[in-house]
């Protein structure tokens, strides 16, 4: 099976919950399991957080945040960008407990990397940044079922 | 997001419902700390039961906590995270530094 979603938001805190679930509610489409859904909607809330946080350093007007998800077959793609701030280092910033803002622990893309099979990140200074996230799940409940 | 924040003595028990993300974190850290400031509490009880979802954010938040409690000495405690929260707090390292608990109970039991 193969579908495509895309939405965009305001750069809003309240929208983050709506992201993941927009995409967790899609990747219901997959074979897999309830908790791979929930790791699908943490890695989500990961990267719609950092572009309202860092991306847009937490100023919602008039920024909007693009997600898209690509189901083929048992793979899942999603792509989170915005047009903000971009990043300088991405070696530095996907660091374990890097965090440009001290009061924050710079788990975010640990957890990405950790839950993802694939992370990508693209980015320029003052243009934006796109990360790319896949994952390959492997069938099972529902053809056991069957 | 429901907080409830209720003070035993010098212990303030926090009791979460909800998701915790980047927008329940800032209440409750607003929440917590106020009642920090304020009152006499040396140790904090977070009581997660009803969480459903934690994220980096709502991390933040606990880890920041724990870091101003164990600045005067206090003791900290996370209790009843179902299963899908306590794997992303093993996975932050939190499960090193505060003590976890299925209840309320087991803490007052120590």
């Amino acid at each position: 099976m193969k579908n495509y979603v895309r939405f965009e938001f305001q750069s809003l805190p309240e929208n983050v919950s709506f992201a993941r679930a927009c995409v967790g509610a899609f990747a219901a489409q997959i074979d897999c399991t309830l908790e791979e859904i929930e790791e699908i909607k943490l890695v989500v809330s990961e990267a719609v957080s950092n572009c309202i946080i860092h991306g847009y350093e937490n100023r919602p007007h008039e920024k909007v945040v693009v997600v898209a998800a690509i189901i083929n077959d048992q793979t899942m793609e999603i792509m989170v960008e915005d047009f903000g701030k971009g990043i300088a280092d991405i070696k530095q910033a996907m660091e374990p407990s890097f965090s440009s803002d001290t009061a924050r622990m710079g788990l975010g893309f640990s957890l990405m990397k950790s839950f993802m099979d694939e992370i990508e990140v693209i980015s320029q200074p003052g243009q934006g940044t796109s990360v790319k996230l896949k994952r390959c799940f492997q069938a099972n409940t529902k053809e056991a079922l069957a | 997001m429901e907080v409830e924040l209720k003070q035993i003595r010098n212990t303030l028990f926090v009791r979460v419902q909800g998701e915790m993300d980047m927008v329940v974190a800032e209440k409750l850290r607003q929440e917590i700390d106020r009642k920090l400031e304020t009152k006499k509490i040396c140790n904090l009880v977070i009581n997660l039961e009803k969480v459903t979802f934690i994220d980096s954010s709502g991390l933040g938040v606990i880890i920041g906590r724990y870091k101003k409690i164990a600045g005067w000495g206090g003791k900290m405690f996370i209790v009843g995270a179902c299963p899908a929260v306590h794997k992303i707090l093993m996975f932050s390292g939190i499960n090193r530094l505060v003590s976890m608990y299925n209840n309320e109970q087991d803490i007052i039991n120590i």
